[in-house]
């Protein structure tokens, strides 16, 4: 191959490329500092990279989308699922920070696995090519396998890494298979050379929904779709609160990006085909992941199951599959990072109080907007935005999601979205119950006199959340201008 | 102009939970409540006698999804507009003086609620309007779970899920509105004219939520509890205020938007108001707490505003309208007075009281004034409202006006009944006797004043205050095309008889 080619719109990974060189300078650090405790110094850098990462995406937005290599793209809609990440990266990192021994001992090996993950979600929205996609998807997912066990004086967090790693496998050679069969199907691993191949009646049509099925195991397995999200309360609730605010985000933008580029650009001829089961899919998503988290009494498998309704409000996007609904699901996502986010990190903060846990009860939350005023109040705006309450970003996203797909005449579907949003509105409006209207169980000789009862970091990241919430459902005109759909 | 007006209380709720102290907090809410009051007056002096929109804003929102934010007032909305600014004050002064606990967040909350309402009366935007329309929710249910009474956790939860389930498919209507129409706009909407298929469904996803607002008979149940549970100021402003939304919905948006939809449901939902008038009347007097009655009397009387409405002509929305804001000072009046005398008592219930003429006859009298002005007394404006509402329903459909006025008697059985329990007979509990019960006081007779006197300025010149709503009734669809089949009701010239004898009405058209 000739190098010149290498180098040329080498720039559309360059946010990649800087996180990448990021990583060996963040080793490199690490083993010139052997022996030393404590990580400030790898968690700054990390966060540096990553603030250098989104000057790099900011600095090739808005260039006409070029090709790098027959396999990764920066368009409009690349951009605006790496800015998620990246996000959800800086907030994940900020609030890894001092959280358990583990992270002080091994400081080098989680943040660089932490980059490394970025990294390869990043990838999973630029590809367009089924190899890089899938070089991509296990980039993510072995860092991540490792990030949920990292907390090793916790069993549940060692069995949660073991869960995630043998299904994720298992849901990766399905997702390889299905590659497989589509490049016998249309004759190359490039999304549009496959489109050009069938829709022109060539190649192997009989091989595209058995592809499709196979990789829909696959990604359904990773954005946690109902039937293939056992595995999500257990990793939620086991990993380390952080590992799960940050992947909860993360993952589900990265699937979700490769998940519509592929669909949209690989097989729209076969819309008709794979969008009813889709369809079907997101219903049973939304309907189970609400029913399930109704009966949840801790608040990361509560979130858990919440992330797979959501998964299942996003995936209306996808049925729809326009470029206006790509889009909104890049907006849903934006959203869904700072509320998600800033719901987890509250409940680090009150863990903190409570024990120690690794996760909090429900039944602790009573009364605790007496003693952590602050705090309750950014847990509950973070739990009205999930449930979709205007004006607040989660509004928005479910918003342009639901009208993406009445437009593209999914109405029933919408409908059953819609309820599901009702339903859900109880177990989210539960926590807000518990904290403001329910008296403790055993009321303490004293008052704690802590306002804000967490570290620096995480009360930057609520505050940072919170604002980002409000801001978004005030002026969501702004966001929607900037966050772009593919082919806009 | 309407901006500040909608967004001053926000302004106020920010003070109030910055400011230090609680006399300061106190004074701030009500300077907010008092100023916004006095812009919406602002409102009265330039306003023209005409059925458009007027103080009209629109600005860019969401311009790449054609969402604008678009506020404008007509003479449907101007009176609750008032309603709103006038009641909220008076509510802010009672909390000032009874709640206790976290007054600073009770009175932001207050505050947000008001911001809430006025957006949902002035919005022109179907996106706008819903969003300040789900948002109302959030300060109310807190109102009620965090300061309302033994049940208050369980009627905050079923208020605010009964309501948020209720609008679910009005969002699914509106984003259907939209791709039939490209716009989301209420004045472009209401000229594109919608096909009547999508008019049904849209009409009934729009219904429902007004209908569990309103609330109408049978999706009335989680009021009881809301009510009853709710502190003072929030079932004040929840009567006064937050139930007119669903009203205020159907003429707003379901008659203007749908018109065939709504000929078609007409006399159905007029059977289910006739329902709630009876069955709320019949309920309120069975009831031996005196804010249930209240409460159940509110589901009879919103059932008298939208029999008014869904009579589809010129009264009966004229008088809906008038009689939305004579059952908000009323109700809003009576839980006031409720609330009075529970404060001092600390019980509601009417086995408890009795003879309270003797010991507190500044607030028998009272009492009294507003439970005619309920009851539908010639002289006061609750009388005004129902006969209008009556007489467009006889032009309708006679039989639900002689069903209707059925609803009037018991109305003034049941309120008549409260009074007697309450003021008259003997006085035998020894806790209401003179000097142990204190009568009202200046702070609590300036609360009840503006209230009444309204009462007897829309009783005695109804037609200042029907003028300005006319137009805007006059020029709706459904109004100008009567749907009804009889012959003689299309004939805008006959004059039922009722009318005749009745010089002091004749006006009213």
């Amino acid at each position: 191959m000739d190098t010149a080619l290498l180098f040329d719109n080498a720039v559309v990974l360059l946010p990649e490329i800087v996180l990448a060189v990021g990583v060996m300078v963040l080793m490199m650090v690490d083993v010139g500092r052997r022996g030393q405790n404590g990580s400030q110094l790898l968690a700054g850098l990390s966060v540096v990279i990553l603030l250098l990462g989104i000057g790099a995406s900011v600095m090739i937005w808005g260039r006409a989308p070029v090709e790098y290599l027959d396999g990764a793209v920066s368009d409009g809609f690349a951009l605006s699922v790496r800015l998620v990440i990246l996000i959800a990266g800086v907030l994940g990192v900020l609030l890894s920070r001092n959280h358990f021994p583990a992270i002080e001992r091994q400081g080098g090996a989680f943040y660089s696995l932490h980059l490394l993950a970025i990294i390869g979600m990043m990838l999973m929205g630029t590809a367009t090519n089924l190899i890089v996609l899938f070089i991509a998807l296990e980039i993510f997912s072995l860092a991540l396998y490792i990030l949920s066990g990292f907390y090793r004086e916790n069993p549940r967090s060692i069995e949660a890494a073991m869960k995630y790693f043998l299904l994720g496998a298992f849901a990766s050679t399905f997702f390889v298979y299905g590659c497989a069969l589509l490049y016998g199907a249309g004759g190359s691993s490039k999304y549009t050379q496959i489109h050009e191949t069938l829709a022109t009646g060539g190649g192997n049509p009989s091989l595209v929904l058995p592809g499709i099925a196979l990789l829909l195991v696959g990604f359904g397995f990773k954005v946690s779709l109902v039937p293939f999200h056992m595995w999500t309360p257990d990793v939620y609730q086991g990993a380390p609160t952080p590992v799960t605010a940050f992947m909860s985000v993360g993952t589900k933008a990265a699937a979700f990006a490769g998940f519509f580029r592929l669909m949209i650009t690989a097989l729209p001829s076969y819309h008709d085909q794979w969008a009813m089961p889709l369809a079907i899919l997101a219903v049973l998503t939304m309907t189970v992941g609400n029913l399930t988290a109704l009966r949840q009494s801790s608040v990361k498998r509560m979130l858990a199951y919440s992330g797979i309704a959501h998964a299942g409000n996003i995936l209306i996007a996808l049925v729809a599959g326009t470029a206006a609904a790509s889009s909104a699901a890049a907006f849903y996502l934006f959203a869904y990072a700072f509320m998600n986010i800033g719901a987890f990190t509250v409940t680090i903060a009150l863990d903190r109080q409570f024990g120690n846990e690794n996760d909090v009860e429900q039944s602790r939350l009573a009364g605790a907007a007496e003693r952590f005023p602050a705090l309750a109040a950014a847990m509950a705006i973070f739990m009205l935005s999930l449930s979709g309450i205007p004006p607040l970003a989660g509004f928005f996203g479910k918003f342009l999601v639901f009208k993406a797909a009445v437009e593209a005449g999914w109405a029933w579907l919408v409908v059953i979205g819609v309820l599901n949003s009702a339903i859900s509105a109880y177990y989210y409006l539960r926590i807000v119950v518990a904290m403001y209207f329910q008296q403790p169980e055993e009321i303490g000789d004293e008052k704690e006199p802590l306002f804000v009862p967490a570290s620096r970091p995480s009360v930057f990241v609520v505050v940072v959340s919170v604002l980002a919430v409000v801001v978004i459902g005030l002026q969501p005109g702004l966001w929607t201008d900037l966050l772009r759909g593919l082919g806009q | 102009m309407l901006s500040i007006l909608t967004f001053l209380p926000v302004v106020g709720a920010i003070a109030v939970l910055l400011a230090p102290g609680d006399s300061l907090k106190k004074g701030l809410a009500l300077g907010a409540t008092i100023a916004t009051f006095v812009v919406s007056l602002l409102l009265l002096p330039g306003w023209q006698e005409i059925p458009d929109m007027q103080f009209v804003e629109r600005y860019a929102w969401m311009p790449d999804l054609n969402i604008y934010y678009h506020l404008g007032v007509d003479g449907i909305s101007l009176w609750l507009v008032l309603l709103t600014t006038l009641l909220m004050p008076i509510a802010v002064a009672f909390s000032n003086q009874h709640v206790k606990q976290n007054l600073g967040g009770y009175l932001a909350l207050m505050l947000l609620l008001e911001t809430a309402v006025l957006g949902v009366f002035l919005a022109l935007d179907l996106v706008l309007f819903y969003v300040f329309w789900e948002f109302s929710l959030i300060p109310m249910a807190f109102l009620i779970g965090k300061w309302g009474s033994q049940n208050r956790i369980y009627a905050a939860v079923k208020f605010f899920l009964y309501t948020l389930a209720g609008s679910a498919l009005m969002l699914v209507a509106i984003l259907a509105l939209y791709f039939n129409t490209g716009t989301f706009d209420l004045l472009e909407l209401q000229e594109a004219g919608l096909p009547p298929g999508l008019q049904q469904l849209a009409f009934l996803a729009f219904a429902l939520a007004f209908a569990i607002k309103v609330p109408l008979f049978p999706f009335h149940t989680w009021l009881p509890d809301a009510h009853v549970e709710a502190p003072t100021a929030g079932s004040v402003i929840l009567a006064g205020v937050l139930l007119k939304l669903g009203t205020y919905g159907f003429l707003r948006f379901a008659l203007p938007l749908f018109p065939v939809a709504v000929a078609d449901y007409a006399s159905l939902i007029s059977f289910l108001a006739i329902i709630g008038i009876l069955y709320g009347a019949l309920v309120a007097l069975a009831q031996r707490d005196l804010k249930s009655l209240v409460a159940y009397s509110s589901v009879a009387h919103m059932g008298f505003v939208v029999l008014g409405i869904f009579a589809l002509n010129e009264q009966g929305i004229s008088g809906a309208v008038l009689q939305m804001v004579n059952h908000g000072l009323s109700t809003g009046a009576l839980f006031l007075m409720v609330g009075m005398l529970y404060e001092r008592r600390h019980t509601r219930l009417l086995k408890d009281y009795g003879g309270l003429w003797a010991s507190v006859p500044i607030f028998s009298f009272f009492f009294l004034v507003v439970a005619m002005s309920s009851a539908g007394l010639p002289g006061l404006n609750g009388f005004i409202g129902e006969f209008t509402i009556l007489l467009g329903t006889y032009k309708s459909s006679p039989l639900f006006a002689v069903l209707g006025t059925a609803g009037v008697i018991l109305a003034a059985w049941y309120l008549l009944h409260a009074f007697r329990q309450v003021a008259q007979g003997e006085l035998t509990n020894p806790a209401n006797f003179k000097g142990k019960l204190p009568d009202l006081n200046w702070a609590e007779i300036g609360q009840l004043l503006p209230i009444v006197l309204l009462f007897f300025a829309i009783g005695l010149a109804p037609n200042f205050f029907l003028d300005k709503i006319n137009p805007s009734v006059a020029a709706l669809e459904v109004v100008q095309t009567p749907v009804v089949g009889d012959e003689w009701l299309v004939d805008s010239s006959y004059q039922p008889p009722l009318n005749s004898g009745n010089s002091s009405l004749t006006t009213i058209r």
